[in-house]
């Protein structure tokens, strides 16, 4: 089963992430990769530089960034394989660990969602 | 109504499962080595997870609980030699293990850390000797491994669970008997022994990917067992060409799992497939791993493509292209014949016509089908008939094309298959007909 961990918190933070914490990351993914379970991973830039593309009343409209009205923008996402649902989960809480311990007054959330494939997508008949 | 606790108790099966399943691998190599016998260091990591089903719903899940279970499991193996005083020599051991910890390793965990991954391969290399059957092999791999349990193994391959129970326990006393060592091959012997271990781990996957009675979803899930267990060996034999050529093969066939079977579950051939449900995420890294092998053969004087190298190569030549048009069948022909070399077999060679017969032709095809149709190993092989109607179809010989869909599909066991190549046959004398 494959899961993407998608990292929440707000964009404005007390500085840069401290070292320790980026350290500690690191390794957690490189065992995660040992371990086979990440296949893939990325941080996201700041909103500022990024755009939304709406469509509402029947309106496509693109507004620029930044997303100031957003508490909680994306900062980052990785996707596992793992086998199932609770192992997704125990590697989001050890990833949220992480941040408890290195990075005091941190706040966010890692969303845990299956990816489902086209075979999950069908329209019901 | 349930109390708290146990709602919160039964909450937390599932997680002790998936702890379990994360640290039960590492757990029974650093056991093995401690213990030199893998029947009884999984007996002891058993003994440990039990420990952890009693007290865990009680005090929580452990901060660490790899090494939680590891440090419950070394006091089973210490009372359990403490015990049988008969192993008066493996006691010695024993204590000297847990002394020389007490003295000088104060942090358990990063003892443990510092060992993990030699003990993981050794524990890979010794589930796959030789001196096992193939099929005591893979139950094995998949058993200490895999963290599978005897009826997920038996399940997945269509056998009664007492056989595979059987397989594993016979298995583990032969390597007791014998006195297998527990170790990572050196110099001559590790590219024997290396091959064992990839030939187990593509066994796995393609039982999963070629399921010929697959409604289970515990074969699919082979495929991922088999993938993960790859991407492990990747990373603790970096330098081996050949595990990266696994890997890449098994990725770039696994990122077509989704488009090769249609909603009835019928199998849909590779030019027909819809190229959009191929899995990118899978195909980049089967490339990357692909181009990891290449990397290491070129620095290694004399050496070049591997067996898995150059399946995986002729994998990416598809993976790469955006329609089927594009395919690059001049780049495959040459791969097969360097296949050919290698590992020369009547299946390589039906494949190196089919891409003849795309390079340069049908009728270039048919010549080389032809010349395979003596052979004894493709007698009953369902595919060759196959191939042959489908090239005699192309040179609009639709009479000849029809009976050989129609043996073919009397030679195959998977029944949605013989549908297709039925209506295949069909097809051929619909158009015969002028209408």
């Amino acid at each position: 089963m494959r899961f993407m961990m998608i990292v929440k918190h707000a964009e404005k933070q007390s500085g840069p992430p401290p070292k320790a914490l980026m350290d500690a990351i690191d390794q957690l993914a490189q065992e995660a990769t040992k371990a086979g379970t990440m296949v893939g991973a990325g941080g996201l830039g700041p909103t500022a530089e990024g755009a939304r593309v709406r469509l509402s009343g029947g309106k496509v409209t693109v507004t620029d960034g930044p997303f100031t009205e957003a508490k909680e923008i994306i900062g980052g996402y990785a996707q596992f394989e793992v086998k199932s649902r609770e192992e997704a989960i125990e590697g989001a809480v050890h990833f949220m660990e992480l941040h408890k311990k290195y990075w005091p007054g941190w706040e966010g959330e890692t969303e845990v969602r299956q990816m489902m494939g086209p075979e999950d997508m069908k329209p019901k008949s | 109504m349930m109390s708290s606790v146990a709602v919160a108790a039964s909450n937390l099966h599932p997680t002790i499962d998936a702890v379990w399943r994360i640290e039960s691998p590492r757990l029974i190599a650093g056991l093995t080595r401690m213990v030199r016998d893998v029947g009884l260091a999984e007996d002891l990591a058993q003994d440990a997870l039990v420990a952890a089903l009693v007290q865990w719903p009680q005090s929580g899940i452990p901060d660490n609980p790899g090494a939680w279970l590891m440090a419950t499991a070394k006091h089973r193996a210490i009372d359990h030699f403490r015990r049988n005083t008969r192993l008066e020599r493996k006691h010695e051991e024993i204590g000297r293990e847990r002394q020389a910890q007490e003295m000088a390793v104060p942090d358990l965990d990063t003892a443990l850390d510092d060992n993990v991954g030699d003990d993981l391969l050794r524990l890979m290399f010794i589930s796959c000797h030789p001196i096992l059957s193939t099929e005591a092999r893979v139950a094995l791999t998949l058993r200490l491994l895999g963290g599978l349990t005897t009826e997920e193994i038996a399940r997945a391959f269509l056998v009664p669970e007492p056989t595979i129970a059987q397989r594993i326990v016979r298995a583990k006393r032969t390597l007791a008997e014998k006195r297998v060592p527990f170790e990572v091959p050196r110099g001559a012997e590790l590219n024997a022994r290396l091959a064992s271990v990839l030939e187990v781990i593509y066994l796995v996957f393609n039982e999963g990917y070629s399921a010929t009675a697959g409604d289970d979803w515990l074969r699919p899930a082979l495929c991922e067992e088999a993938l993960r267990l790859g991407r492990i060996l990747a990373e603790l034999a970096p330098q081996e060409a050949e595990v990266h050529g696994l890997v890449a093969l098994m990725e770039i066939q696994a990122s077509r799992a989704r488009a090769r079977v249609g909603p009835s579950g019928e199998p849909i051939l590779l030019f027909e497939q819809n190229r959009a449900h191929w899995d990118q995420l899978l195909i980049r890294r089967g490339l990357a791993a692909l181009e990891r092998a290449a990397g290491l053969d070129a620095i290694k004087p004399g050496s070049s493509q591997g067996f898995y190298a150059l399946q995986a190569s002729i994998a990416a030549c598809h993976a790469r292209a955006r329609t089927p048009e594009e395919t690059d069948w001049t780049r495959i022909v040459k791969l097969y014949e360097t296949l050919a070399q290698i590992a020369s077999s009547p299946v390589v060679e039906l494949n190196r016509a089919v891409a003849v017969a795309m390079a340069s032709g049908p009728a270039a095809g048919l010549e080389l089908v032809d010349a395979l149709a003596k052979e004894r190993a493709l007698e009953n092989y369902h595919l060759l008939p196959s191939v042959r109607g489908d090239l005699l179809k192309k040179l609009c010989r639709l009479e000849e094309a029809r009976s050989e869909f129609e043996r073919a599909a009397s030679l195959t066991r998977n029944a949605r298959e013989r549908e297709l190549l039925l209506e295949r046959a069909r097809a051929c004398v619909v158009s015969s007909e002028p209408g």
